[in-house]
């Protein structure tokens, strides 16, 4: 048990770039091909990357490129605890250490555009965050555990009981994968008012740390999906990994479908979202432990 | 030296002190009286930490044959009600003048035929929760008073008269009534220290007698004279039925939550609620901040207020799915939310701390409502990380405060090129405050985790939106402070050495601390509370690693051009006129500079409204409380 745990988090540390790279490839040539174009390689990404990674050492500020590698590693120590089976309340919190290296980082330079996009970001882990305490607090309630392993070995699936929780969550999955309509911070599409937000000043090596932070991220965050779907089985982990497949496609289908909106509507929409759903299925959480 | 003579000299020693500080009115002789009585202080606590964990950490209770200590503390009590009276009927306020006639007559009443029913076999007691308590006063609450030294010179250059000898005076006699609260277990003397913190922080709020102050004092006064009042009644309902003593009435409380004991615990929680200034009483605290910085940093973090949390976390066991249990847990957790909402509105930087300590508080007040032995884990470190990161900002502040002329957190931007070493403290105290692997989110997981076992979905939800907010208004001021510029000077060379060193002992405290937690919870409150680490310690290590490193990189970030490579200016759409600063050519070609203001969403979250809420909910939980416990006094106890 020991050793397949640490043999997930390893394969996490290490493959979980070329699979979130590989998403994010996939990503783009879906899109594209939604928008009527042909799209870059699959690849591409990859490409993209190695390209910043070997550009001029050249920076708005020192103190910027420390933030982001901070960003990088609490992204992937949390990733590691998650897909070790460590507590999950513990790798959300973790994960939000990260997002503040992120606001920070982008804070540091005091460039205009990047400052809003910190503004933005911030906004965005507000918006989120009663939400992902809340799916904590519902996978404690339904399998009795934080813990991540026992909650993935369990008899039946989460989601049986998580269903509410489930579609809130997918709510502010969108944020947490900078997609459209609630790609406020990164202005992931085009150049838009913001530059390009929170990144704005990042270059080089900082950029392509960026870039691969997301990409750890793009695969901690499918996991946490994963998680409400999978149980104790063979079985059960084709059907979580189906249905991650199927519910990206989703994320990708809304992204190129619905234009962005203001920081209002998204902080409304997903604060309601979570006391709606997430408030009413707790409730039903606490029912049906009582009975 | 025996534990009873370290115990007499905390509480003595400090009133001593004070006598002398209001006496001797030359500043060089606070300069060096004030750190050597602080370093006194210090080393008997630590010495009764010491002793005690020698003893094996075992609860000591011990008698004390002297009659003449009751008279002398009734006398005090009757002492401050009738001053209060005084100073109220000097300012115009009747009502005040009222409650403080009635606090008296509920003393007479008391001293005169109750108490003598009351049995009271050990009235000093001390267990791992007042050495806790001991250890926060003894090294924050005097290292504080070391601090106002220096600040006390700055502020002295904008005030007409020198009263500061007043002001050293009141802060030593708080600290004696702090250790009369956390050692007492005689109802009676726990309520003597209790009424000496409600006037003494009264006078540090009204110490500059400006329009302001008086208004704030006076609004202190009568919200924590209401608490006296529930305190007084509560004395006087069980020494009627003859218990004298704090761990009587627990161990009652705890046995079978009988008639008495629910009216009891009930009134001792709203006066720990008005003294931890929460919802609809939380307006006394915000207004404590026109008072000289070190007043709000000692009232937030090791007096005043601590002292609500600490009778509550005592009477915790008391509580549970029980009618004072249930109020506070609502109380607190509502608290929480609301004020976590409130702090984002706010750009003055003392504001916001005061809304966080009032949301902290209100997690405490929750957790010590629910009662559960996880819950107590949580309020406990919840205590102990919020009495050493305020107090370090509330340090931080009010020294920027002096340097760069204002407490708006606007003003602090870039604060990491203009005060190096102050702002990278105040961010270690930030970040101790509110996010994980630091202490006060690892007891905030905790305390979530008790919120959802005690099945209240009300708490579980007031807990998720609250924490998203403090999230919000904590990021947004680092992000201020931790911006770089270039072409900043430091401007913190004046600081006084007084005030670098306190501010360099809560920063060390903090650290060590969240470093320290796995151990300090294994070997202390583990014990105490006879349960296995709230989170998991492996969960601990982990934590205190991290923080371990984030502490690391804070502190040694320069921001300086590293040599490796080119330093690039900011991007301005390519209209930029210098390269350091936000500065580029208009539409009419003259140089105009991008300035950014951070989000503060009053449209949204206005804190009026959210006032106004607040204090109504608050106020029908309290009546709630009361009525109910009355009721089940009445209707349980009729025939008695």
């Amino acid at each position: 048990m020991t050793l397949l745990k640490a043999v997930l988090a390893i394969a996490f540390l290490i493959g979980g770039p070329f699979l979130g790279g590989l998403i994010v490839g996939i990503d783009r040539k879906v899109s594209a091909r939604m928008q009527g174009r042909v799209g870059p390689p699959i690849l591409q990404p990859f490409y993209d990357v190695a390209k910043l990674l070997g550009k001029e050492r050249a920076t708005v500020s020192t103190a910027q490129d420390i933030y982001i590698v901070m960003y990088l590693v609490f992204v992937v120590i949390s990733g590691c605890l998650f897909f070790a089976g460590g507590n999950f309340l513990l790798v959300t919190l973790l994960v939000t250490m990260a997002s503040l290296f992120l606001v920070i980082a982008a804070y540091n330079t005091r460039s205009p555009f990047a400052e809003a996009g910190a503004q933005r970001e911030n906004l965005q882990v507000m918006a989120y965050e009663p939400m992902v305490l809340l799916t904590a607090a519902g996978f404690y309630l339904a399998t009795g555990t934080f813990d991540v392993a026992q909650i993935g070995l369990a008899q039946s699936p989460a989601i049986l009981k998580t269903f509410l929780l489930f579609i809130g969550f997918l709510f502010i999955l969108t944020i947490k994968l900078r997609k459209s309509p609630f790609d406020i911070s990164t202005s992931e599409h085009a150049h838009q008012e913001l530059v390009k937000g929170v990144t704005t000043e990042f270059a080089g090596r900082t950029l392509a740390r960026y870039e691969i932070a997301h990409w750890y991220e793009t695969v901690l965050f499918l996991g946490w999906t994963a998680l409400f779907i999978i149980w104790g089985s063979p079985v059960g982990v084709v059907v979580a990994l189906v249905a991650v497949v199927v519910l990206y496609f989703l994320e990708i289908w809304i992204d190129n479908n619905f234009a962005r909106v203001k920081w209002q509507v998204m902080l409304r929409y997903s604060w309601w979202a979570a006391f709606g759903l997430g408030g009413a299925n707790i409730l039903y959480l606490y029912i049906i432990n009582l009975l | 030296m025996p534990l009873n003579v370290l115990l007499l000299f905390l509480v003595v020693y400090p009133a001593i002190a004070a006598g002398l500080l209001l006496l001797v009115r030359s500043d060089s002789f606070r300069g060096v009286f004030v750190p050597v009585s602080a370093a006194l202080v210090a080393a008997g606590s630590i010495a009764v930490a010491v002793l005690f964990a020698l003893g094996g950490g075992k609860p000591v209770a011990l008698s004390f044959e002297c009659e003449a200590i009751d008279v002398v503390l009734a006398l005090v009590d009757a002492l401050i009600a009738i001053s209060i009276a005084v100073i109220a009927g000097r300012g115009h306020k009747p009502w005040i003048v009222l409650l403080a006639i009635i606090q008296l007559a509920l003393l007479a009443v008391n001293e005169l035929a109750v108490a003598p029913r009351a049995s009271v076999f050990t009235p000093i007691y001390v267990d791992t929760l007042s050495v806790i308590m001991a250890l926060v006063i003894g090294i924050i609450g005097t290292g504080i008073t070391v601090y106002a030294i220096g600040y006390m010179r700055d502020f002295q250059r904008h005030a007409d008269s020198d009263r500061r000898h007043v002001f050293f005076a009141v802060m030593w006699i708080f600290l004696t009534g702090m250790y009369l609260i956390v050692f007492s277990n005689n109802l009676a003397w726990l309520f003597c220290g209790w009424e000496i913190t409600t006037v003494c922080s009264f006078l540090l709020i009204g110490y500059t007698r400006t329009e302001e102050a008086t208004r704030n004092a006076f609004r202190q006064i009568w919200m924590n004279l209401l608490g006296g009042l529930a305190f007084a009644c509560a004395n006087i309902v069980s020494g009627l039925f003859g218990i004298g003593e704090l761990t009587q009435l627990i161990a009652l409380g705890q046995l079978s939550p009988t008639v008495v004991t629910t009216f009891v615990v009930t009134l001792l929680g709203f006066a720990a609620i008005t003294k931890a200034a929460q919802m609809p009483f939380h307006t006394w605290l915000l207004g404590a901040m026109v008072a000289p910085t070190p007043t709000s940093a000692l009232l937030h973090s090791s007096t005043m207020v601590k002292a609500g949390c600490f009778l509550l976390i005592k009477l915790a066991p008391a509580c549970g799915l029980n009618i004072p249990g249930i109020m506070l847990m609502l109380v607190g957790g509502f608290t929480f939310m609301m004020t976590s909402i409130m702090a984002i509105t706010q750009s003055n930087a003392k504001r916001v701390l005061a809304y966080s300590t009032i949301a902290n508080l209100g997690l405490i007040v929750a957790c010590a409502g629910i009662g559960s032995p996880l819950a107590t884990w949580a309020a406990i470190f919840l205590l102990i990380f919020h009495a050493a990161a305020k107090s370090l900002l509330f340090l931080c502040v009010g020294t920027a405060e002096h340097h760069i002329g204002s407490r708006n957190i606007e003003d602090m931007d870039s604060l990491f090129s203009r005060m190096p070493r102050l702002s990278r403290f105040m961010v270690i105290g930030m970040l101790v405050m509110f996010i994980a692997p630091f202490g006060m989110l690892i007891s905030k997981w905790a305390a979530f985790q008790a919120f959802i076992d005690s099945y209240n979905i009300g708490l579980v939800l007031m807990l998720a939106f609250g924490s998203a907010a403090t999230f919000f208004f904590w990021a947004k001021w680092i992000g201020k402070v931790s911006a770089s510029a270039r072409s900043e000077v430091s401007v913190e060379q004046g600081v006084h050495a007084s005030e670098w060193l306190a501010i360099t002992l809560m920063a060390v405290l903090a650290i060590a601390c969240t470093l320290l937690f796995p151990l300090i919870s294994y070997f202390v409150v583990d014990p105490y509370l006879g349960v296995s680490t709230g989170v998991g310690l492996d969960n601990l290590w982990l934590l205190s690693a991290l923080a371990l490193v984030v502490v690391a990189v804070m502190v040694g970030i320069s921001g300086r051009p590293s040599g490796k490579g080119r330093t690039l200016p900011v991007y301005l759409s390519g209209v930029s006129l210098d390269g350091d600063d936000r500065v580029f050519s208009d539409s009419m070609q003259q140089p105009l500079e991008a300035t950014q203001r951070n989000w503060y969403m009053e449209g949204v979250f206005s804190e009026e409204k959210l006032r106004r809420v607040g204090q109504v909910v608050g106020t029908f939980i309290l009546l709630w409380g009361v009525v109910a416990a009355l009721t089940f006094m009445m209707g349980i106890g009729g025939g008695l």
